[in-house]
């Protein structure tokens, strides 16, 4: 194989992977832009997402699009669950206490998946076949196709939502500034428990359709959590376009590192960018005057 | 505020008595397998207490203390098992470099704040994780390094739990008492000055910046002594040891023990290291448990036990109090 379709097929594979980094990151911004707090439980969702999937699947014995809308309902109500019970009694707390929060509620929730899932590693069916596509000299499988469609879709219906919708408008204003939203009548606390449901509902996806490629476990939550907060970075914490990019670059690197140089340090490659971009440019790669926030 | 000798005294009385209580443990168990424990009970503290400096008393979070307490144990075991040096010498030439690293990292990672500095240092412990995984020329990679020497001095060679023992409880009670005496000095106001608002710390003359990278650098120095003698106690190292897990159950040590309290942080070492041993079950459970405490302890005794514990029980005996004067 020649270096150039070797490229263009780690561009491919780059590709959908940084679009569930995308997914993942979109669902960091929208949680940061209504409360300030970075969800380091973010990742656990896009890991119930899986998890849940295959235990739909193949414990109850559901058709795969009956488990993936339950999966999805079940990790966001674990999302709402956790905002009700450990984010909104903390309101005025100290921005380490809400990490600490955080952080103790992702490796409560990855626990409790060790606990009744099993250390294993599962994979879970792919959505269409494994047939590969040709495209040019790259190959591309059909799972592939469908993560590209998800994410485009869940892209658009949330900009929709945060642009037309009343709601969305809402959650928009209190990402502006919380205080002045509730002066106008917002009620800012359902708007955050809204927010912690869709970034629920958006990693549990990312989980769902990355899962038939890369194999779900109970940690998978870690590193996708900490890729999609990459992402997120990147994009100076917009919730859209900016993170997109900002995941299509990190999957892109990613998966060009560890093609041509080495595989072992691909992980590697997310934390060295979010460090450069955290110390260098704080508000993202794209920030123009304003960021879009939400 | 206490003048000076009322605050020695003040401490002496709590450190002499903690410290012949910890110097007379062994006789109540000799060589036995608790011994083993508390040698990694006083490991876990020098570690607990190097955080807590950071964490507790500067309010500067950080996810990263396994990745200095990992370079401290691979850096010892690196340049002792394989280039030969002297464990003493290389204990303190990799805490030197670590120092030194910590101080040119930590001043563009400290100017960031919360979250951000949560996720930098994270970033940091992760790169550094998997360097000792993929460096398999240099560390061995994940099946570990093996041959380290123990630490000797004169004809004695720390070869047992029971020399062990007096040789890493040694070093952590002196850490204890060097940061009794740091938190109580001038440093240790400026620390807690910047914990409550930097604005104001800086207004009252604390350099802030040079501070908060001062007490990150001292913590890893800390925290690779630690490792160092983690290496030399094991005379094996594998990066398992290392990886954010054990981060963050440090973070959960110095939160259980009490943020700011320096005898909190033992009484957190002791309990996640004790736990596991005495529960069997405990093992299967321990990240579950560990993330409810997380929860549980910052919502309800943000003070960790230390504080916690005290109050509880003065609101018990008060209830009490209140029932005896009803029944009079």
């Amino acid at each position: 194989m020649h270096i150039a379709d070797q490229i263009s097929q780690y561009l491919l594979s780059g590709l959908s992977t940084g679009a569930i980094y995308a997914l993942i990151g979109v669902g960091f911004a929208i949680i940061h832009n209504s409360t300030g707090i970075i969800n380091f439980a973010q990742g656990e969702f896009v890991m119930l997402g899986g998890m849940l999937t295959l235990f739909f699947l193949t414990a109850l014995k559901l058709p795969l699009l009956v488990s993936i809308i339950l999966a999805i309902a079940v990790a966001t109500l674990v999302g709402i669950a956790f905002e009700r019970l450990a984010i909104r009694p903390m309101k005025n707390a100290s921005p380490i206490s809400l990490v600490i929060i955080t952080i103790g509620g992702s490796i409560l929730i990855r626990g409790i998946a060790m606990l009744i899932w099993g250390k294993d590693t599962h994979a879970l069916p792919t959505f269409s076949g494994n047939d590969p596509i040709q495209l040019g000299e790259a190959t591309i499988l059909p799972q592939h196709l469908w993560i590209f469609a998800v994410t485009v879709i869940v892209i658009i219906c949330s900009k929709l939502y945060f642009n037309y919708t009343i709601s969305g408008k809402a959650m928009r204003a209190c990402a502006y500034n919380s205080r002045a939203a509730g002066l106008v009548g917002i009620d800012v606390r359902r708007m955050v428990l809204f927010s912690f449901a869709i970034s629920a509902a958006m990693g549990s996806m990312a989980g769902i359709i990355i899962a038939p490629l890369t194999m779900t476990s109970y940690d998978v939550g870690i590193m996708l959590g900490l890729k999609g907060f990459c992402a997120a970075i990147i994009g100076g914490m917009s919730s859209g376009l900016g993170t997109v990019f900002g995941g299509i670059i990190l999957g892109v690197l990613e998966s060009l590192g560890a093609g041509l140089l080495s595989s072992g340090y691909k992980d590697a490659i997310a934390f060295i960018i979010l460090l450069i971009i955290l110390l260098v440019r704080p508000q993202g790669l794209f920030k123009k005057g304003d960021t879009e926030r939400v | 505020m206490m003048d000076k000798r009322s605050l020695l005294k003040h401490e002496a009385v709590k450190f002499i008595p903690f410290a012949l209580l910890i110097l007379a443990l062994p006789m109540a168990f000799r060589e036995g397998y608790l011994l083993n424990v508390f040698v990694f009970v006083g490991i876990h503290t020098l570690l607990a207490v190097a955080l807590n400096l950071l964490l507790g008393y500067a309010g500067q979070i950080s996810l990263g203390q396994a990745a200095f307490f990992g370079l401290g144990a691979y850096g010892s075991g690196i340049l002792t098992a394989t280039h030969g040096l002297n464990p003493w010498l290389a204990m303190v030439l990799v805490a030197a470099a670590v120092g030194v690293l910590a101080f040119l990292i930590g001043f563009p990672i400290l100017k960031l704040k919360g979250h951000y500095l949560a996720m930098a240092t994270l970033g940091f412990g992760i790169i550094v994780y998997i360097v000792f995984n993929e460096a398999v020329d240099v560390t061995g990679g994940p099946s570990g390094l093996s041959g380290i020497p123990n630490l000797a001095v004169g004809g004695i060679t720390f070869d047992s739990d029971f020399k062990n023992y007096y040789l890493i409880w040694g070093i952590t009670l002196l850490t204890i008492l060097l940061s009794l005496n740091l938190v109580n000095s001038r440093i240790g106001r400026g620390l807690r000055a910047i914990h409550d608002s930097e604005v104001a710390a800086r207004v009252m003359g604390v350099n802030v910046r040079l501070l908060k990278v001062q007490i990150f650098a001292l913590s890893a120095v800390i925290s690779s002594v630690a490792g160092s003698l983690y290496a030399y106690t094991m005379t094996f190292v594998s990066p398992t040891s290392f990886g954010f897990n054990f981060s963050v159950e440090l973070v959960t040590m110095v939160i259980i023990g009490g943020l700011g309290s320096i005898y909190g942080s033992f009484l957190g070492a002791a309990l996640l290291t004790l736990l596991p041993e005495f529960l069997r079950a405990f093992q299967d459970y321990d990240i579950v448990v560990y993330g409810f405490l997380l929860i549980f302890m910052t919502m309800y005794m943000p003070g960790g036990l230390v504080r916690g514990i005290p109050a509880l029980v003065g609101r018990i005996a008060e209830r009490i109090g209140i029932r005896k004067k009803v029944d009079a």
